[in-house]
This record gives C-alpha cells, structure tokens and sequence, in this order.
C-alpha cells in the first residue's frame, strides 16, 4: 500500500469519490489517494442546496495549483447540505479527507445504487495497481 | 528589493504625458454623465521611465539567452521586422480607409497569403485568425461547416493523440464536438490499430501536430490520413512545429486538408511576453469556400507591365464568418512578411535543416546522461525524463529552477504529458554550437548536482530576482487588483 | 555536429518522412539583404492613406490618438518585447508585474474587481463575456440580449464563436433601444449587452438598466471605450458585472486593424469562470512580495476539454503598452485627453449642422462620434475629401440599412481646430 488512508467503513468510485451512507443520507467526498495526486487544494465548486443529480452526474470541481478535477456522483440524489467551511480552509480535504475534508451530503435516491461501487479493500488493491 | 507599484510612485497632480490647451470653444458637459473619481497614477515621464526601465531588467529574454522551450519555436526576432511594422504607412493606417487608400497593405497580405500557402502546399490561406488557438478554432468550424454543408448531420467527435497540445481539445470543445484521445504505440506513434477502430461515419475529423509533440515525424503519417479520409473525416495539421518541416515536405501534399500556421514561431515574430501572435490557416480544395474572413483577394488583374492588380477585402462565399474584428493582427503581417522575403528560398529551407540539426545534436549529447524515451532522430525538438534513477524527490521542475541559476531559460515542463517529468528541448537555428556546447555541459553538471547535492536543485533559484513563488497562496488569497474599488451600483 | 550525431549529411535526419514526399521545391523569391527589403517594405507602406498623410475623421472601433514618444521606447525594449509568457515566474517579474498594473488599472478605469490579461480584441472579448454569462446561468439560460448599438463586426464575431452550441441570440435584428432591449428580458436570459459610448457615439441612459436585468436573473454586459472611460461614468457605478471592449485607444497605433488589445473585467463572483491569463500577488520563499499567473487550472492546458476558451498567446506586450500609456497619462491626462476629444467633437458637430443639407443627430450626448444626415451619397463625399486629404467618416448605410446616407464622424485630440475648420469648408464645398 502507497502513502494514503483508506476508511474501511466506505464505498468508493473508479474516479476517487467516496460515499458514507446512513439510513436515506449519504455523505460524498474525494479520497485521501485523491488530494495526494492533486496537491494543495485551493478552491471547492459547490453545487446549489436543492438540486439533482444522477449516479455519475458530475455536481461540483475541485481546484487546486495544478488541477481542476470534475467530482462526480458515487450514487443518486438531491443536495442537503455542502460542507462551507471548505469555502474558507480548501486545505481540510488534503489533511482529513474522510472526515472535515467532506464535500456534500444528499438525500439518496436508492440506497442499492451504491451496490456497484467497491469497498475499502477494492479500492486499496485499485490504488497500488495504478501506481 | 521589489520595485514598488506604479500606483506606490509619484505624487498628486503629476502627469507624465502633456497635451495641448483646447483650441476650441469649450461645450458644456452634463454632470449627471461625469464620474466623480478617477483613480490612476500620478508620476513624471522620468518616473514611468524609470519604473518599466528596472521592471524590464528582472526579465529572462531572447535577446538576454537562449530559451530552449519545446514546442515554443524561441528564434531571434529580426529587429528589421521591428522598424517594418512601424513604417507609418502600415503604423498609421485606419483599418477602415478606402479600398483604393490601402493598396500596399493589402498587397503585403495578398503576397503573405501566397508565400505561406507555398510553403505547406495549400490552395488558399486566410490571415485572420489571432493566434495558433485561434486558428485551430477556424480549422475545426471549418470542418464542421463543410460536413453541415453536405448534408452530414452526423459527425459529432474529433480524434486527437493523447500527447496533444491543451488548446487542441479545448478547441473541440468550443466548436461544439467530442473530442475522442488516442493512446500513442510503443515508439510513439498514433496506435494505427486505435485509430482504425475509432474511424466511422460520426467522426468529422482528427486534429494531429506533426511532427509529435515528441519531436517525431509520425512513422505511417500517409497511412493515418487514409485512415481518417476513407471513413469521411477531414484532417487538421497543428502547424505549432512547422519549423521542422520547411523545404522538407508540404502537409498539403501528404494529404492535410487544413492547418494553421503560428506566425509568433515559425516565422519569427517577437513573443512579447505573451503575445500577440498570428495563426493564419492554410486550406485545400475542399475548404476554400469556408475560411474565415476577410481575405484579400485581386478584384482586377494587372494590365501590361507596369500596372499592379487591384487588391480588395472579400468574405468566402461559404465562411464561418468573421474570428476579430478587421483584418488580423496586420502588424505581425508586416512582421512576417519582411522575415520570409530576407530569407528567400534558400533562406527558409536552411531554417528547417539548421533547427533540425541542432536539436539531434543535444539529443546525442544527453543521451547518456537523461533517460531519451523515444530515442531515434527527431525533428527540431525532443523530449527527455526530468529525474534519475535512484535519486529521490527530484523532479523536473527542480532542474528548471536551477538551469536558470546558470543563465538559461527553462525548457517546456511537463510536456507532453504522456512522459513523466517531461522536459522538451527545442534548440531553434538561431543558436550556435557554443551555446548549444554551454547548455549541453550545463545539463549534465546539474545532473552531477542531482546525485551529489540535490538540495542546491530542490532549493533553486538562488540567482533569479525572486526564489520560488507560493502559488496555493496566489490560488486561495486572490489578489488580483491594488487598488480599492469604490461603491459599486446595480 | 554531424559526425557526433552519427549522420553523414543533414538530409540523413529526414528519413521518417515519405520518400515520395521528401524535399518538395519551395517557390519563393531569392534571399534579400535587409536594404533592398527595407526598400521593398517602405514603397509599400507609401502606397497607403495614412495619417502621416491625412486628416483623420474615421473611428467606428479604430481611433486615431496621440501616443507620447516614451511608450514605443519602453515597449521595443527586448526584455519586454522578446520575453516568452511569464510561465517560469521567477525570471518573468518584469512582464507579471506589468501585467498586475495593468489589471489594476484597467478595474480602476471600469470599476470591477478583477480583470484578466487580455483578450485578442474588443469582439473576442464580447464573444467570451457570453460563454461566462452561460456558464453563470449553469448551462440552463440558453438567450442572450444584444443591442443593435453594439459594433456590428462584434456582434458578427459572437455569432462566429458561438455557431457550435445551442444559443439565441435576440435584440440586433432591428433598431431596438435600450427600452424595447429590457422587454425581451425573460427567465431564459444569460446576460444583456449594450455599448457605451455607443457604436453610433452615444452615451445612452444606462441609470436603470442593471436593476432590470438582474432582476430576471441575467448579467449586465457593457462594452466600452476605455479611453471615454477617462470622463464618463465607470461601467461599475452603473451596475455592469461584465465590462470588454477594445483597448487600441490606450496607446495602440491604428496598424490597419491588429494587434489591438480586448480587455476583460469583473465583479468578483465570476472571477473563476472567465478565461484568459490573469496575474495575481503572492510571496516567495523569501517572503518577498512577488507576482504570478494564477488561476491556471481553468487555462486550457490543464483543463484541456473541459476549459472555457482555447485562448493560449493573447495580446501581451499590447497590455503593457496599455499600463504605459495610462501611466505616462495618469489620474489627469486622461480627463484632460477625453475632455479634448468631446470638446473638439462638439465644435465640429456645430459647425456641420450648420451648414445647409446636413443635420447632425443630437438626440442623445455623445462622446467623440456623431451622425451627420448628409445631402449625397456618403462614399461620393468621402471621394471627394480623400482629394484635398481628409478622411471622412464611415457610411452607416453599409450595415443600417435605415441609415442610408448617414455618416459617423470621429473626432480626437489629434484633429486641430485648423484640422476641424478644413473638414467643414470642405463639406461645404460639396453641396454648392
């Protein structure tokens, strides 16, 4: 295994989104591999509280110095909350990217969506085999 | 020591310029239409001076050193070309004058049209566009049009290598396609085998830079049109490096049906920090009718030897319209013009082989030192790995910084992209063998440095008028302006 | 050189390319020495109207202005001229530094927040305002407002840039005014653009209109003249949340048409959509306060396909021509040179509506540009001032098909009062 964490309690998607999901909430960021290949992260796009999106559906992008990422949905759903403290200190996704460092929560559309995603030791094994 | 800001210099009331007392009766003006504040500097001529003097000093440029940056086609820039471009009749020439008061500018353009056209062996070449983004953008609306034009709704992806320059998917997408990557085969080729199963009836077209952004003639160039043309695409040619191809051969002639030129490389206008440039495009047969406008073209053919034609504007019957306001950047014209007509026939052919060889000479040179992925004669640029094995945390970025404590421009960084730590190397023919001997002992001294003081390179620049800048700093705390705006309405 | 690389001649390098298609002849002239081709270039360059030569009456986007001796200095000197982009930023303070003055004073002139290196031109700039607009109203707003006061080659260019996606574009096909603009606003409009002064040289009331436009939600544009900026109300004040147009009056010369310079400012909420290079302060390692291109993912070498605008080599060093000239002008030339131009306007529109025939359109103020109805033909008027040396303004009738016989004259600080009286006595001349 490489530098970065992966929290066994998650679900995780070919493009690094990871998905927390509790009763008909999920909680969407971007991983710890994720921040370690983008740098500093500098700038968060929020999508608007209220709006839809598919699975897949980009909703938001991630800047940092040398990347503009597009975040994708890991599974359906509408906008709650975006985490706006991020506004302010980017930087909490580079240090704690399954916990302060959380993108947005919303409300799912269908919890078996996130059937098809991998789990934490997918995603590690999917981590080393890019490198 | 920073020099200050120009806002920072001065004192109230000074003004640099001086303009003449009004010499006619004064008209009342409406208050209700003046604004109340104008916030601009208030300094000497002595003081401007003085202030763009020392900012120009902290400055790397051409006429400093040699700028081996792939891909940017860093040549002297003439300074006959200079004094051209600011003869009055083109300097003090009103873009709207009268057909009949133009005369010799549109000549100029015509003759330009003419020599780029012969250079790449294109029917017809329009000098609109403002630079090589610009003319990428004309090239591939070109394409859209001329499918939309037979009736052919259907195209709606562009094929691109996956070591393409930036502006060649943004264009793309801009002119409202898809753009599709195709990986390059082990010698850095187009994969023929992606490319033939990507060609079908909805590709409109494929955008490709030859040589590569590798530096390297495409080994099946004939076999990759046929490819593209067999199922109804069109092919664009990124003109970026045709300082590799001068005299060598005409993309017109392997089949390219359009291609843009960068007038701010290949044929030697200055770069001035960021342009401007010229992207004229060059078409075949096909295209003619679709090039942006205006092209001068000749309205009445000269009669017995002493008349000259008569020159005048003209929108292709089929074009995709208009990319600027006026003509193009006409200044450049003039520039170029002058750069092309000193050189002559010989002249232009000795570019080509001069930049051709200079770079296989570094190439050489280097090859045992830094690992050359592609290693076989290039074009006029190459591309080699910025780290070492078995040395950690070094990068190519870090060689950059500490090339520049020996007095040399960096080269291009990071591209393309499909080499890691990439840093391609593009001698031009305006360099000497001593200044190429200077560059090729400097990298292998840094080199040395890597392996037996890597913190003189992770550390540098320690000779540059600023050391390495905090960008996440630039990129969070956004400080674009120093002035405060005042009350804004709406 | 070609023994170290293992060749025997220089042609042995080309062996990739296809036999069949290998060192094809080139049809050019013969080599010339610099004398013969500066002889060639100025016989050229002679066989132009220019200003050198005439009386300068013509505007319509291109104006002809007073450029101090100092700046073409400052701006041929080869650190600035034959620098590359300031990419490495380290050994390009100089060109960044520029470049943040400029931005800051292009926001002072406008009254925005932020402004972007430039642009290729005023209708490029336009062309990229809409892209921003759309982006702001998320993809979803898919109409824009154009006046038909706007310079009818920048709205030619939107058109052109805009040919690939889906996009309504309403208000220019007739003589909408800026009332009948403010009815066509809907819940599908992206942005409302309108000139300022306008093409035909007015300054249209603009006091209410940004109310009206965002309160359906769409952005204000105004495209303006940076130079009547210098008297005129900011774009900011009146409520703009896009401001373009075409820098050349800042010290450009007229160089028939290029390269001129398209600036781009903002209010801040939109700063990270706009495209182009923008410079922005930070520190160095030093702590030393330095300058950078920042913002760099959304450039197209990053962002590649998903970036805004392709937009690469822009108009540089035309910036810092701009930053010299507002600077050698400063906070008092430029309200003196903006005063001169509507003064010396003012006294010429006089003096040709007096004159029997012709009517000059003083409906609204004006800046520096007028309409003149005229008694003939405006291109049989021109024929004849062309003669004694003047060039007159352009014919409307051209692209306002209701302006038939209708002139737009342009007047700066450059036109002498002798300058003025000639233009007048010579269009006496051609009704008696």
């Amino acid at each position: 295994m490489g530098d970065w964490k992966v929290s066994a309690d998650l679900k995780y998607t070919k493009n690094d989104e990871w998905v927390r999901i509790e009763g008909d909430t999920a909680t969407i960021g971007i991983s710890d591999y994720a921040q370690n290949q983008m740098n500093d992260i500098v700038y968060v796009e929020f999508p608007d509280v209220g709006a839809s999106f598919a699975q897949g559906q980009a909703f938001g992008v991630i800047e940092s110095v040398k990347a503009a990422s597009d975040v994708f949905m890991p599974v359906g759903g509408t906008v709650t909350e975006v985490n706006s403290v991020l506004e302010d200190e980017p930087e909490l996704i580079n240090g704690d990217a399954f916990g302060k460092g959380w993108v947005i929560k919303v409300k799912l559309n269908s919890a078996a969506e996130a059937d098809s995603l991998m789990d934490a030791a997918a995603y590690a094994a999917y981590c080393d085999s890019r490198q | 020591m920073s020099e200050p800001l120009i806002y920072d210099i001065g004192s109230p009331g000074r003004q640099g310029a001086t303009l003449p007392v009004c010499d006619v009766p004064i008209t009342p003006i409406p208050s209700e239409l003046v604004r109340a504040n104008l916030d601009l500097p208030e300094v000497s001529e002595l003081q401007v001076v003085r202030h763009f003097t020392r900012l120009s000093s902290l400055n790397y440029s051409i006429d400093k050193g040699f700028y081996p940056l792939g891909s940017c086609t860093m040549k002297y820039n003439p300074k006959v070309n200079e004094d051209m471009a600011r003869l009055a009749g083109f300097a003090q020439l009103h873009p709207l004058v009268d057909n009949e008061g133009a005369q010799g500018a549109l000549a100029l353009m015509y003759q330009l049209q003419q020599w780029l056209a012969e250079i790449s062996g294109f029917k017809a070449v329009s000098l609109a566009p403002a630079a090589g983004a610009q003319g990428e953008f004309a090239g591939i609306l070109m394409i859209r049009k001329y499918h939309l034009d037979r009736g052919d709704t259907k195209r709606t992806k562009i094929l691109i290598p996956n070591s393409a320059h930036g502006t060649n998917p943004a264009t793309v997408t801009m002119a409202g396609f898809v753009a599709v990557e195709l990986p390059a085969d082990a010698n850095g080729d187009v994969d023929l085998k992606a490319l033939r199963e990507a060609c079908d009836d909805t590709v409109a077209g494929m955008m490709i830079t030859v040589p590569n952004t590798l530096g390297l003639f495409e080994s099946h160039i004939l076999e990759v049109v046929n490819a593209v043309h067999d199922c109804g695409g069109l092919m664009y040619m990124d003109g970026a490096n045709m300082n590799a191809l001068m005299g060598v051969v005409k993309p017109g002639e392997l089949g390219f049906d359009v291609m843009h030129y960068n007038l701010h490389k290949t044929f030697s206008t200055p770069h001035g920090g960021g342009g401007p440039g010229s992207g004229p495009v060059g078409v075949g047969e096909k295209l003619v009718p679709f090039l942006p406008g205006p092209v001068v073209t000749i309205s009445e053919e000269a009669t017995g030897d002493e008349e000259a034609p008569l020159y005048a504007m003209t929108m292709p019957p089929k074009s995709i319209g208009r990319l600027k306001a006026f003509y193009g950047n006409f200044g450049m014209h003039v520039r170029a013009f002058t750069y092309i007509a000193i050189n002559g026939d010989q002249g232009i052919k000795d570019i080509t082989r001069h930049a051709v060889l200079n770079a296989n000479y570094i190439r050489v040179k280097l090859q045992d030192t830094y690992k050359i992925p592609y290693n076989r004669a290039c074009g006029h640029e190459f591309v080699l790995e910025g780290h070492f094995e078995g040395v950690e945390n070094i990068h190519a970025l870090d060689i950059s910084k500490r090339l520049m404590d020996y007095g040399f421009h960096p080269p291009t960084n990071y591209f393309p992209l499909i080499v890691p730590e990439a840093l391609m190397i593009e001698p031009t023919e305006s360099e000497d063998k001593s200044t190429l001997d200077g560059f090729i002992d400097t990298m292998k001294k840094i080199a040395a440095e890597a392996h037996e003081n890597p913190d003189l390179l992770r550390s540098a620049p320690h000779t540059a008028p600023v050391s390495r800048l905090d960008e996440v700093r630039a990129a969070k705390q956004l400080v674009l302006c120093c002035r405060p705006i005042p009350e804004q309405g709406g | 050189m070609l023994a170290a690389i293992g060749v025997t001649t220089i042609e042995d390098l080309f062996d990739a390319v296809p036999s069949s298609h290998r060192f094809p002849k080139l049809d050019l002239p013969a080599p010339l020495s610099e004398m013969e081709v500066t002889a060639e270039l100025s016989a050229m360059a002679e066989a132009n109207d220019h200003a050198g030569d005439f009386a300068i009456f013509r505007g319509a986007g291109a104006y002809h202005h007073f450029i101090p001796s100092a700046l073409g200095h400052i701006v041929s000197r080869g650190e600035f001229l034959t620098a590359y982009t300031p990419y490495q930023p380290e050994i390009s303070q100089g060109t960044l530094q520029a470049i943040f003055e400029y931005q800051s004073m292009m926001c002072s002139l406008t009254g925005m927040d932020a402004a972007n290196a430039s642009h290729y031109d005023g209708a490029t700039s336009l062309a990229e305002a809409v892209t921003v607009a759309l982006e702001a109203g998320r993809g979803k707003r898919k109409k824009i407002i154009l006046s038909p006061a706007i310079n009818p080659q920048y709205r030619a260019v939107v058109r052109t840039y805009h040919q690939g996606r889906e996009l309504k574009i309403a208000g220019d096909s007739g003589r909408a005014d800026i009332s009948d603009l403010v009815e066509m606003l809907d819940d599908q409009t992206a942005m409302l653009a309108v000139q300022y002064p306008n093409y035909f040289g007015q300054v249209d009331d603009l006091n209410k209109l940004a109310e009206k436009v965002h309160a359906a939600g769409a952005l204000l544009v105004l495209v303006v003249n940076p130079l009547a900026l210098g008297l005129l109300k900011s774009p900011g004040e009146l409520g703009a949340d896009i401001v373009v147009g075409e820098g050349q009056p800042l010290g450009i010369s007229l160089s028939f048409g290029g390269p001129y310079l398209g600036f781009f400012a903002c209010r801040t909420e939109y700063v990270r959509k706009i495209a182009g290079r923008i410079v922005g302060e930070t520190l160095d390692q030093d702590g030393r306060r330095a300058f950078v291109m920042t913002l760099r993912p959304r450039e197209q070498d990053i962002r590649r396909d998903k970036a805004s605008s392709n937009i690469c080599t822009n108009q540089g060093l035309m910036s810092l021509t701009a930053a010299i000239y507002l600077s050698l002008m400063g906070k008092h030339g430029m309200r003196k040179v903006a005063e001169l131009c509507y003064h010396k306007a003012h006294y010429a529109a006089h003096q040709i509506d007096l004159l029997l025939g012709f009517r000059v359109d003083t409906s609204k103020p004006f800046f520096h540009e007028f309409v003149v109805k005229c008694p003939r033909p405006v291109a049989e008027l021109n024929a004849l001032l062309v003669e004694k040396g003047i060039l007159g303004g352009i014919d409307l009738g051209v692209d306002y098909p209701h302006l038939k016989d209708h002139m737009l004259i342009a007047v700066t600080e450059m036109n002498s009062k002798a300058e003025i009286d000639a233009l007048v006595d010579a269009l006496k001349e051609t009704i008696q």
